[in-house]
């Protein structure tokens, strides 16, 4: 049998994976950003 | 038969909100802006990306160390009104997935913050957390009343960190913001603990007024106010410093010595009698006094990067 109702449980799982999915979206936008800055500096990048 | 099994109590099942609130959000905004302010401060600029990527270390960085203290305190926080509705005392959070979630981020924050700035910063990052999750919370919080003054350098780091994202090392202006912090943390929370001494007393952690009594603790408390001022002034005579930061730091120490010497003075049957009002007002007042002094900073900061003019008192 296949549960179809949808419980409050659910909607608050929903949400907490989006919000987690997004976090870790936000995280490699943020290493590409640093990246692009890093090379255009000529800087370091090496990373040891 | 019972039906036991289906009224057994609900698991852990935190929202995203929940994990936010483990990283301490307060303490965190407080530990970010005195670390833009070590970092505006410091003599050498850096890109602002590389600018936010690094802050956000350091807030994830002291949100870790938060999270890990909230797993170790947990029986002691269900306890204390203050700290009740905490995600882990209150159920909404397994007291695993706060320890997991702890060093998870303590690792990734000190490893970025390697990558974006450099090591001297994530050294430092990696010590704050471990001394603020290990030092103070897990050996001087229950077994000291010099638990905060000890534990203060943990949140008198942030600045330092800040000052070395930014030129790669730690210099005499770094440390005076760091001994600003670290002299204000006593009197602080001092003041908190004398009009909160009972939940401290309940739960037996050795705050300064349930060790030594009251009176002790208001000596203290005007001690290092005292103590504190010409630390708090100094940072105006160095490369940071100037006219609008010797003017808020004269007024703010005024204020708060005689704000702590009113505190002194009173016995604990006067404070009782007006429900601790002169203790609540020295330690509101000290939430603003250190706000003051790092915005101070980051207008001189403004005012040195818009006229390109010295410090005017600088003697180092």
């Amino acid at each position: 049998m296949i549960v179809k109702e949808e419980h409050e449980l659910h909607k608050r799982r929903r949400r907490r994976n989006l919000a987690l999915g997004g976090v870790l979206l936000a995280f490699v936008l943020l290493v590409f950003a640093v990246t692009i800055v890093k090379l255009a500096n000529g800087q370091m990048i090496k990373a040891f | 038969m019972t039906d036991a099994s289906i009224i057994r109590p609900r698991e852990a099942d935190p929202e995203f909100g929940d994990y936010v609130a483990l990283l301490k959000p307060r303490v965190m905004s407080l530990v970010v802006f005195t670390a833009i302010v070590g970092l505006a401060a410091a003599p050498s600029g850096v890109h602002p990306v590389i600018a936010f990527a690094a802050l956000l270390c350091v807030a994830v960085g002291a949100g870790a160390s938060g999270a890990l203290n909230m797993w170790w305190d947990a029986d002691i926080d269900a306890q204390m009104a203050r700290t009740r509705g905490r995600p882990v005392p209150s159920g909404r959070v397994a007291a695993g997935e706060a320890l997991a979630l702890g060093l998870a981020l303590s690792v990734l924050s000190v490893m970025m913050l390697a990558l974006f700035a450099n090591f001297v910063a994530a050294g430092l990052l990696a010590f704050t957390i471990f001394f603020y999750a290990v030092i103070y919370t897990m050996w001087l919080k229950r077994a000291t009343p010099q638990n905060i003054v000890i534990g203060g350098a943990a949140g008198a780091l942030p600045p330092v960190i800040g000052w070395a994202i930014a030129t790669g090392g730690v210099s005499v202006e770094a440390l005076l913001m760091f001994a600003l912090i670290f002299m204000w943390t006593p009197p602080h929370f001092w003041a908190l603990a004398l009009f909160r001494n009972e939940d401290y007393r309940r739960v037996g952690v050795p705050m300064m007024p349930v060790t030594a009594g009251p009176r002790a603790t208001r000596a203290q408390i005007f001690a290092y106010a005292a103590l504190l001022a010409p630390v708090a002034l100094a940072p105006a005579f160095t490369q940071v410093g100037g006219w609008v930061y010797l003017a808020v730091a004269a007024a703010l120490n005024l204020r708060f010595v005689q704000l702590a010497w009113r505190v002194r003075r009173r016995s604990e049957a006067e404070a009782e009698a007006d429900g601790y009002a002169a203790e609540k007002k020295l330690f509101g007042f000290s939430i603003v006094y250190l706000f003051a002094h790092f915005a101070a900073l980051l207008v001189e900061a403004a005012i040195r990067a818009a006229t390109g003019a010295a410090a005017p008192f600088a003697l180092i």
